[in-house]
């Protein structure tokens, strides 16, 4: 499907008179609902939109330059701080692409640590995606107190094992930093059990809510095509019917031997987004239920891995994960020094915004706001 | 009914009152109370600080995180968050501030009218923190606007950004309103609003604003 | 899952006067690449779309990377005859590669769920907007991404409907991400500076200023 919509609107009419009727408005970067620093140059005719141009960059710190200039080690942390509501899920897949390019191996008990980490990722980045998406709507406050409830459940468990509440830091290449104790996979064993009860009240919410469906349903939809074509990844990609999950595909890390179904969404609309991630969040609980039960004893980190001067082979690879927001990537490029030659993020939320564009045109500017949220981006990631 | 001063905490914000506090507790003791125009202005006004919603990377999340139900900011009358700069007397500098960014962030300041505050929250705000190295990343943003309180930590726990406001409001409520030192506000000579910087080939021009900062002398 | 080395041959075949490389990846990954000719890489990549045995269709990851000029030091062995007698001794032959910019792409297929097949395009030299050929017109997906390669490696990628900077402001000179990059000298005091620091703080800071 070819691009549309590049030219730049005429100002005037055919004879040379102004259009009076369009008028052009800077949604952002500052602005109460646009998830971060992002700013929308928004034409609108009416309250129609009919041209919108994402404007990137207020959040562009360097993330790329400055790993290329410390050591491999040295980027891991700065992982954490890509998408920093998933830092877990941007360690490992860091952690995997290190570990591919080495080819380093990694112990059964820190797959299944790493498993159980990036589902309760998974789990708390949709609670509070939904959470923001349902504000966007005009819910001030209070579904967001209940996303913010459980966050912190969720919270408390990467803070007991890694030390900080967001920036975890808890991966390592060849394995994760500390093992967990009985006493928190018991911990997580009653989050997992009690969570099932939570997304039960909070879909009684939203589910049927009268005003959610009036303002999701048809608006912004992906035709299958178009999303395959550009190249979008995660929940908005299965909520267009398209059957693709890293974690089934590749099946990396140790995910071929849980036993879980890949939500998919029929319409491409909004509120197959929100379905997709909540039918998503149900099937995490299923994987996390599996993990804490096989969870098997033994070592956590690889005995030959080397931490300090640590000096991949020549040589390039790149890595792949499903994380909450899409398909998160590294792509590593070794000369043999201590430091990567070239270090690339392949960030989901800033691809999946190419069509943001496709999604809102035609639509009111009220709905831009809730076509944005559905996107889920995170700025860190976005911009890097 | 007891005296206030004994009740304090050791965290409360704490006021160095002008009325003697031994007259004081002793009228209190007869049910009269009494304070000066100036306790009561600041006492106002450091209990209902209503910070800018304003998020700029990962402090922002520490931020929300602050205001919900867990941390409730609302105990400190510091939970009305503002979509506009003209309704917001606080801005919560919350996360790296780059230097496409740093203008507007800016002229965000300059939106908000007297009485205002900054608290630069994170080791970005402070000093660029972690991605100090980076081409677009400012090192602090007290190089461009007077930061009234740091808050260190990336990102600074939710109880971190509590003791920042307790801090403010103890800076509110210690400030005289005549002489001198008094706030911005009342004074007709001092700027209430500061040069915007424009984006240059490289850099910010000017890279950093010499009334309000100037690189610190060595000592060696 | 067919391997580049067998990919090649038939692209020959479908896209006349390609000149394509497969390129060597000696790490445990093993990823080896393709690189075509930026005059033929439209071709290349409109048939590894529509090829129904890889069926390319979801372009993952789009990149630049700056190779500067270098030295390669290769060795070799030569025999030579000293006095009569056959000697081997080993000479070392220095060369300088010219520098060039790399646009890397990652394609995977969502609907045969193989992949990746990695494709690169160079560009002659490391000039200021050194041209390339944009694959946007292939995969959509590729629109921001290039645009970034544009705004931090300079390379101007010919037939991108919106080629412009992206993450930095307009009006902004340089390519922040080639390696001969030099940033903005904001340099601010810190208390143990070492290495590059100390010699920025030896500038800004002149020895004479002892307090």
């Amino acid at each position: 499907m070819p691009p549309k919509n590049y030219e730049i609107l005429p100002k005037t009419s055919e004879t040379g008179e102004p259009i009076g009727e369009l008028l052009e408005i800077s949604m952002g970067p500052h602005h109460p609902s646009t998830h971060g620093v992002f700013r929308m140059d928004l034409v609108l005719d009416g309250e129609t939109v009919v041209k919108l141009k994402p404007v990137f960059g207020y959040l562009h710190r360097n993330h790329e330059k400055i790993a290329e200039n410390i050591s491999y080690l040295g980027s891991m942390p700065y992982t954490d701080r890509l998408d920093y509501f998933c830092s877990m899920t941007n360690n490992w897949a860091y952690a995997l692409t290190v570990e591919k390019l080495a080819g380093l191996p990694v112990p059964e008990r820190a797959e299944y640590i790493r498993v159980i980490m990036a589902e309760l990722t998974r789990l708390q980045n949709h609670t509070c995606l939904i959470g923001f998406f349902v504000q966007d709507m005009g819910a001030l406050g209070t579904p967001l107190m209940y996303a913010f409830r459980e966050r912190e459940k969720i919270l408390d468990l990467f803070e007991s094992v890694s030390g900080a509440r967001m920036m975890c830091n808890y991966m390592r290449f060849g394995g994760v930093r500390c093992d967990v104790t009985p006493d928190w996979l018991a911990q997580a064993k009653q989050l997992v059990d009690g969570y099932g009860k939570f997304l039960d009240e909070f879909e009684a919410l939203f589910t049927e809510n009268e005003i959610l469906l009036a303002r999701t349903q048809g608006v912004g939809v992906l035709p299958r095509e178009l999303v395959v074509s550009a190249s979008i990844t995660g929940p908005m990609l299965r909520a267009a019917g398209v059957n693709y999950d890293v974690r089934k595909v590749d099946k990396y890390g140790i995910y071929g031997r849980f036993d879980f179904k890949v939500p998919l969404g029929e319409h491409g609309d909004i509120y197959d987004r929100y379905m997709v991630r909540v039918l998503e969040m149900r099937e995490s609980l299923k994987i996390l239920q599996q993990a804490l039960r096989d969870i098997p004893s033994g070592p956590v980190m690889d005995p030959k891995a080397k931490l300090r001067g640590f000096r991949p082979k020549a040589g390039e690879a790149y890595g792949r994960i499903e994380a909450p927001k899409g398909e998160l990537g590294f792509y590593l490029i070794s000369d043999g020094s201590p430091n990567p030659f070239r270090y690339r993020v392949r960030p989901p939320s800033f691809i999946n915004l190419t069509v943001l564009e496709d999604m809102c045109l035609g639509h009111r500017i009220s709905d831009t706001v809730v076509i944005l949220g559905s996107v889920d981006i995170v700025l860190g990631e976005v911009d890097r | 009914m007891t005296n206030s001063s004994t009740l304090q905490h050791s965290n409360t914000p704490t006021l160095h009152s002008a009325v003697d506090e031994g007259l004081r507790s002793e009228l209190q003791k007869q049910g009269v109370y009494t304070t000066t125009l100036e306790e009561l202005y600041n006492w106002g006004r450091a209990n209902s600080v209503w910070p800018l919603t304003f998020g700029l990377a990962c402090c922002a999340i520490e931020m929300i995180a602050a205001s919900m139900s867990r941390f409730d900011l609302a105990r400190f009358g510091a939970e009305v968050f503002r979509p506009s700069p003209r309704q917001a007397d606080l801005m919560i500098v919350a996360g790296t501030v780059t230097k496409k960014m740093a203008p507007l962030v800016v002229r965000l300041y300059n939106q908000m009218p007297e009485p205002k505050y900054v608290i630069a929250m994170g080791a970005c705000a402070i000093s660029g923190g972690p991605f100090k190295q980076g081409y677009n990343v400012l090192k602090g943003i007290d190089r461009y606007l007077p930061v009234d309180v740091s808050i260190p930590g990336c990102p600074p726990r939710p109880e971190a950004l509590i003791h920042a406001i307790m801090t403010l409001q103890e800076k509110i409520l210690n400030q005289k309103l005549t002489g001198p030192d008094r706030p911005r506000h009342l004074n007709a000579d001092a700027p209430g609003e500061f040069p915007v910087p424009a984006y240059g080939e490289h850099d910010l021009e000017p890279p950093s604003n010499p009334d309000v900062w100037q690189p610190p002398a060595i000592k060696r | 899952m067919e391997t580049p080395e067998q990919i090649k041959p038939r692209l020959e075949a479908a896209v006349p006067g390609a000149k394509i490389d497969v390129l060597p990846n000696d790490c445990p990954a093993g990823e080896r690449s393709l690189l075509v000719d930026p005059a033929h890489v439209l071709a290349v990549a409109k048939f590894l779309r529509d090829d129904p045995q890889l069926r390319l269709d979801f372009c993952s990851n789009v990149t630049g990377v700056d190779w500067p000029d270098i030295v390669v030091k290769s060795k070799f062995k030569k025999t030579v005859v000293v006095d009569g007698v056959e000697s081997e001794i080993e000479e070392t032959i220095e060369t300088l590669r010219s520098g060039y910019l790399e646009c890397v792409y990652h394609l995977y297929s969502m609907e045969l769920k193989h992949g990746p097949v990695v494709l690169r395009q160079r560009t002659v030299n490391r000039d200021h907007e050194a041209p390339a050929v944009s694959l946007t017109p292939v995969w959509r997906g590729c629109e921001f991404q290039e645009r970034e390669v544009y705004d931090l490696y300079g390379i101007r990628l010919e037939g991108h409907p919106d080629l412009r900077r992206i993450l930095m402001w307009d009006g902004f000179k340089g390519f922040p991400m080639r390696k001969d990059y030099v940033p903005p000298d904001d340099f601010e005091y810190e208390p143990t500076p070492h290495d590059e620091v100390l010699e920025q703080a030896k500038k800004h800071y002149p020895p004479e200023v002892k307090a």
